[in-house]
């Protein structure tokens, strides 16, 4: 799993040595696919994804175009039920129950239940063997924070996988994070990448 | 519609925002309404990556890089502004904090369903968060064209696309006319001052009930 919404928050670097080391038969399970030429789409284009577990793959209409050509197999997920899938799994629990979605395309193949005379859905927990991960501040324990918009599914998805990665734009040493500052706690992370420079990929996106 | 339709009617909706309200706009129309507030309105705008309080759109110069709304503009924080994570995003909404949603539609029928995320074999970008907003907001409001780009009418007796939320869509405004949902189908409410009720019938598929005495102008 790789976090990100759209540029905040996506782990560029990391994802450059993913197509380097040039992993097969990967399944993605992202917010969004980033956009034509960016982010995951590099994996993408290297044909690495057999499947895509997102929410939205709009802006970006090459992951439409693979999709709709029948070469990348794409799980479409409401977006805070895909966030309480991976909370779920980062949690230990075996599933959650829902009535988001229920009457619409996304119910199918999944197990319907009645609570307090209500239908709902059987959704299942999500968990990764690696999570990719960009904090904006680490120290050394592994204790992380997101700037800004840049939070969104990391804080879930750094608890949801066997092994943690996390690129960080500053290596802090320990103590250097106020305690109540920290988003993401130090038991969950395994690996920390400090950034150099940060590439143009980090940018603003003039479109 | 002329720039100006689309100018008056954005304008009256924009009245739906109102002081103290917890708002998400959706992606296209509904975003422009925040245009037609004055500086400094109170209400609070809600953004699915994880924004309380978001502040208007910056051009680039000004950006944050890591300052988006959930559509991908570049967003300012104002005193108060406040960022979580998905799940939080979405607790708010579900939990029943979401005062108001105001969305686009591709068709909405009669009894409030509301299709707006699909359009099979053709239009397939996946939902977003769009079913808990649709789902779970407290009052669903849609702002969109009354036709599609084909002509056809976008007010339908039931929904041929696949749904996004059934009965969920509480009111409707469109360049020609506000309309409510209620247990007894669409209500028309007001329409806009260069067109007539008859047109407004001619491109409202759904059933319309009319009261001609109470019907309002914008």
């Amino acid at each position: 799993m790789v976090g990100g919404f759209g540029v905040p928050g996506t782990p560029f670097c990391l994802i450059d040595e993913l197509v380097r080391r040039n992993s097969r038969r990967l399944t993605l399970i992202k917010n969004d696919a980033n956009e034509a030429g960016m982010g995951v789409d590099h994996l993408l284009r290297n044909g690495q994804v057999e499947r895509l577990i997102v929410s939205h793959i709009g802006l970006n209409p090459h992951a439409i175009e693979l999709m709709n050509a029948g070469r990348l197999a794409v799980e479409f997920c409401a977006q805070g039920i895909l966030a309480e899938r991976i909370r779920a799994a980062g949690a230990g629990l075996l599933g959650l129950l829902t009535d988001i979605g229920v009457e619409t395309l996304l119910a199918q193949g999944k197990p319907v239940y009645q609570v307090d005379g209500r239908s709902c859905l059987l959704e299942t927990p999500l968990r990764a063997d690696v999570a990719l991960i960009h904090a904006q501040r680490a120290d050394p324990f592994g204790n992380l924070t997101y700037a800004a918009s840049a939070r969104n599914f990391s804080p879930l998805m750094a608890m949801a996988a066997k092994t943690v990665i996390v690129e960080t734009e500053e290596l802090v040493g320990l103590g250097d994070i106020a305690p109540e500052a920290i988003h993401t706690p130090g038991p969950f992370v395994d690996h920390v990448v400090p950034l150099g420079e940060l590439t143009e990929a980090y940018g603003v996106v003039r479109r | 519609m002329s720039s100006a339709d689309s100018n008056r009617f954005l304008r009256r909706a924009s009245r739906e925002l109102r002081p103290g309200l917890t708002v998400n706009l959706g992606i296209g129309l509904p975003t422009l309404l925040v245009d037609y507030l004055e500086s400094g309105f109170p209400v609070c705008l809600h953004s699915e990556n994880g924004i309380a309080g978001q502040g208007p759109a910056v051009p680039y110069e000004r950006a944050d890089r890591n300052l988006i709304d959930a559509g991908g503009a570049y967003v300012s924080t104002l005193p108060g502004t406040s960022f979580f994570d998905s799940a939080t995003s979405f607790a708010l909404v579900r939990g029943g904090r979401l005062d108001l949603t105001i969305l686009g539609a591709l068709q909405v029928a009669g009894n409030g369903d509301l299709a707006n995320w699909t359009i099979p074999g053709r239009f397939t970008p996946g939902v977003g968060g769009g079913m808990e907003l649709a789902q779970k907001a407290r009052r669903v409001v849609v702002l969109c064209t009354h036709r599609d780009k084909r002509g056809q009418s976008k007010l339908v007796s039931q929904c041929s696309l696949p749904l996004t939320a059934p009965a969920c869509v509480d009111r409707i405004y469109t360049e020609m006319a506000v309309i409510d949902i209620t247990p007894e189908g669409m209500v028309l409410r007001e329409i806009a001052e260069e067109h007539g009720i008859d047109e407004v019938v001619a491109a409202t598929e759904a059933p319309l009930l009319i009261h001609e005495n109470e019907i309002g102008r914008f």
